[in-house]
């Protein structure tokens, strides 16, 4: 599966929950398939979506769900000792990891070499990793959901893009519906 | 005037709960204080862009964010600054130690001192200076001022300001 037919998968189990979602196609993807009130969008800022999430996790009670890429967690890997040092239950990572960077032309990142990012993760001290093939990742999600507990998800998948447009909503619009869904 | 806690107090005061450090010897008696207070939760970050994002959720969630940086930082976090925090429009003042300012010990610091305020005027990013003691005074009214206008507000605080680096 490709990223775009994981995100269709899981679009209903996300739509009940804040979602922040990684720059690119992702972003597109998501805005495509199931666009919500309870999605952030990044329309730039490479590797931040992880930060941002976990934030927002430590701010209020609702659950967040980060929507993070293999190389986009490469860019940031400082991100996952302070997720793993903070603890927060309503947050879960989800690192879709198809081995290359997908936005820029499908380049590959050394997750899809080497590196393994669930190993990473553990490393960091993160208490609940679970590395997943991408047609098993609905039931492992929903049941991080249920579990309220802090979870990295590894979702492992094929590269891979489909043509879409890009998100022309206005930044400040995308925050402020956010914000206004947050406190909903 | 202990300086340390005046900043924490006028952070408190404008209902700043969320502060993300990266840290710096100038500012090790304000990162002190600030996670010995119980009304600001303190996450240090181990890298600025990173910090800029743990901000950028936070308000989002409601809450009044703040970060501590040094002015090297300013290098690390242009794309963040333009594309999170100015694009989205969001609040953030950004306490910075000035290194490479006068009475400074270390030469490399000096480099990035030179760009700092012509960086920050290029982001168009509302700058103060604090050299005296007394430019803290203004502290509170520039923490309101920020969450007025809703953009990245720069406080430069630079050894002149803390006094010093001890025997230097």
């Amino acid at each position: 599966m490709i990223r775009s037919e994981i995100l269709k998968e899981i679009a209903p189990i996300l739509r009940d929950h804040l979602v922040v979602c990684n720059i690119g196609l992702p972003s597109q993807e998501l805005h495509m398939i199931d666009d919500q009130p309870t999605n952030f969008y990044m329309l730039g800022t490479m590797g931040l979506s992880s930060s941002i999430g976990f934030g927002l996790a430590l701010a209020q009670d609702k659950t967040v769900i980060s929507i993070d890429g293999d190389g986009s967690v490469l860019t940031n890997l400082g991100t996952l000792p302070t997720i793993a040092n903070n603890e927060t239950d309503n947050y879960i990572l989800l690192i879709i990891d198809n081995g290359s960077y997908g936005s820029t032309g499908d380049q590959p990142t050394y997750a899809g070499k080497k590196t393994s990012l669930s190993a990473v993760a553990t490393a960091c001290g993160c208490d609940t990793v679970i590395e997943v093939q991408d047609k098993d990742l609905g039931p492992v999600l929903q049941s991080a959901i249920d579990s309220k507990k802090m979870t990295v998800i590894v979702c492992k998948c094929d590269s891979g893009n489909i043509k879409l447009p890009v998100i022309t909503m206005d930044p400040v619009v995308i925050r402020d519906r956010f914000m206004k869904a947050v406190q909903a | 005037m202990n300086i340390d806690k005046k900043i924490t107090d006028d952070l408190v005061a404008n209902d700043v709960s969320f502060v993300t450090t990266v840290p710096c010897k100038q500012l090790a008696g304000v990162i002190d204080e600030i996670d010995a207070r119980d009304e600001i939760f303190h996450i240090p970050s181990n890298k600025e862009d990173e910090g800029m994002g743990l901000c950028a959720g936070a308000f989002m969630g409601g809450k009044r964010p703040a970060i501590i940086m040094q002015n090297t930082a300013i290098g690390v976090t242009i794309n963040t600054l333009a594309t999170l925090i100015q694009y989205y429009r969001m609040p953030l003042p950004m306490l910075i130690s000035y290194r490479g300012e006068l009475r400074e010990p270390v030469a490399c610091q000096v480099e990035m001192a030179v760009h700092t305020k012509a960086l920050l005027a290029e982001m168009k990013i509302p700058t103060y200076h604090f050299h005296h003691q007394k430019d803290v005074e203004e502290l509170d009214a520039i923490l309101k001022y920020t969450f007025m206008c809703n953009k990245p507000v720069a406080i430069l605080t630079d050894a002149n300001f803390w006094g010093g680096y001890g025997d230097q």
